[in-house]
């Protein structure tokens, strides 16, 4: 454990956020407070993916100059990058998705409570 | 046809009225329901239920409350403390392990641009050797924006279900937005050029350097809602309606899609495509990169325009 502190700082990082992010997609009553937790997490992976990818003292996988044979000791690991940016693509969607349902939500039921919004909806079923 | 002389005396007033009007049908207090009678025999048992009833709306919500906090806190805390146990049998960070054992990621850097032709590998990577991701992923924001449109969409009818939906995001738009502020409008003149100027080379320097379809798509954006914020919806209606974003991102998307499977299709049965990759680092390099970084770029800074528009007052 504490190694893990000491060796892998950046990801320990990352993780600790994700939990920040998930406590507070679960504790909030709040739609946006709990879509704010959400996009925490994704950040927290991305940042999870980053620190994966680098290698101290190496390039960003950019070719400076045409090379016959560019070595892969040279350069950081490029995959995690294009991992990251699928990534943010899809959780703009899901965030635009979210956002839209709330404003949705809260025009109908002019509260950004979840409960408030259960209670309510539960007793329109009933009625 | 009250419905539709009410909206206009609103327009004509501005939000003064509307606030009126809206004041005057949310504060009247709703009619309160009469508690039920509940009949107990026995007045020892009255009081016994009216203790539980009590305790279970003044503690033992708070209770329950209290509880469900405390569960979340420590099941946020197990799985941190797992996933960190976890990270130990993880190579250091900085360390080169992971990519020696990796064969893809050496395949890439080292074969990467003798296949593409881009200087930037990343580039080749998502836009080439994983390019239906790519399109997969541009799919995924289509349908999301598509998705949006259909919760948040308000078309201007005199639909009298829509209506108070209409006039209420009219109101906030009124209340909320800046409407003419000089100091923005100065300020846009200034920066969106730069900032539209910088996006198209972000965009068509994809392959070359740091950049691609992706974030020049959400620098063009960002300059056109810096746009619309200075200057309001009649300015950007007459270069930007809803019909241009459909033409745009379906012929981007349709785009993209016949030249990949072009591309994959020549490419699996050993037909040579008549694309060649370029000279190495030129703008003109890497093949199909380029139009499909543009292609790309197009649908995202229309989905993000077109996204705050639909936030902001349900049309374009």
């Amino acid at each position: 454990m504490l190694n893990a502190l000491t060796d892998h700082l950046e990801e320990v990082a990352a993780l600790i956020l994700f939990g920040i992010g998930f406590s507070n997609l679960l504790l909030n009553r709040n739609m946006i407070k709990k879509i704010i937790g959400f996009s925490m997490m994704d950040s927290a992976i991305y940042l999870f993916l980053a620190s994966y990818g680098y290698i101290r003292g190496r390039l960003a996988p950019i070719l400076p100059a045409e090379t016959p044979a560019p070595s892969v000791t040279q350069y950081v690991n490029p995959l995690p990058a294009g991992l990251v940016l699928t990534g943010i693509v899809v959780s703009v969607s899901s965030t635009a998705i979210m956002l839209a349902l709330t404003v949705r939500l809260y025009r109908r039921y002019h509260t950004l409570n979840i409960d408030e919004i259960a209670m309510r909806a539960k007793e329109a079923d009933e009625a | 046809m009250k419905m539709n002389d009410d909206r206009i005396r609103w327009l004509a007033d501005g939000s003064e009225s509307l606030d009126s009007e809206m004041l005057r049908e949310y504060g009247q207090p709703e009619a309160e329901e009469a508690p039920d009678a509940f009949e107990m025999p026995h007045p020892r048992e009255r009081r016994y239920y009216h203790l539980l009833h009590t305790w279970t709306h003044r503690r033992g919500e708070r209770l329950m409350n209290r509880m469900y906090s405390v569960a979340v806190v420590l099941i946020c805390v197990a799985i941190c403390a797992l996933l960190i146990a976890t990270t130990a049998d993880m190579p250091r960070f900085g360390d080169a392990a992971p990519l020696e054992d990796d064969n893809l990621s050496e395949f890439y850097v080292e074969e990467g641009y003798r296949h593409t032709g881009a200087a930037n590998i990343v580039t080749g990577i998502i836009l080439d050797f994983r390019g239906f991701d790519t399109l997969g992923e541009s799919h995924v924001l289509f349908i999301a924006l598509c998705t949006v449109l259909m919760l948040l969409y308000l078309p201007k009818k005199s639909d009298p279900k829509t209506m108070r939906e209409w006039l209420e995001s009219e109101a906030d738009d009124r209340r909320f937005e800046p409407h003419a502020d000089l100091i923005l409008q100065q300020g846009a003149v200034l920066l969106v050029p730069l900032v539209l100027v910088f996006g198209v080379y972000i965009l068509l320097n994809g392959h070359l350097s740091p950049g691609g379809g992706f974030s020049g798509g959400t620098v063009l954006g960002a300059g056109l809602i810096l746009y619309l914020l200075a200057y309001g919806f009649r300015k950007t209606e007459r270069f930007f309606n809803f019909r241009t974003y459909r033409r745009l991102t379906t012929s981007a998307l349709l785009f993209y899609a016949l030249s990949k499977g072009y591309i994959f299709f020549t490419g699996a049965n050993g037909i040579s495509n008549g694309v060649g990759t370029g000279r190495f680092g030129a703008i003109l390099s890497g093949g199909l990169l380029l139009p499909l970084s543009v292609a790309v770029g197009l649908v995202v800074a229309c989905t993000m325009y077109v996204l705050y528009t639909l936030f902001r007052k349900g049309d374009l």
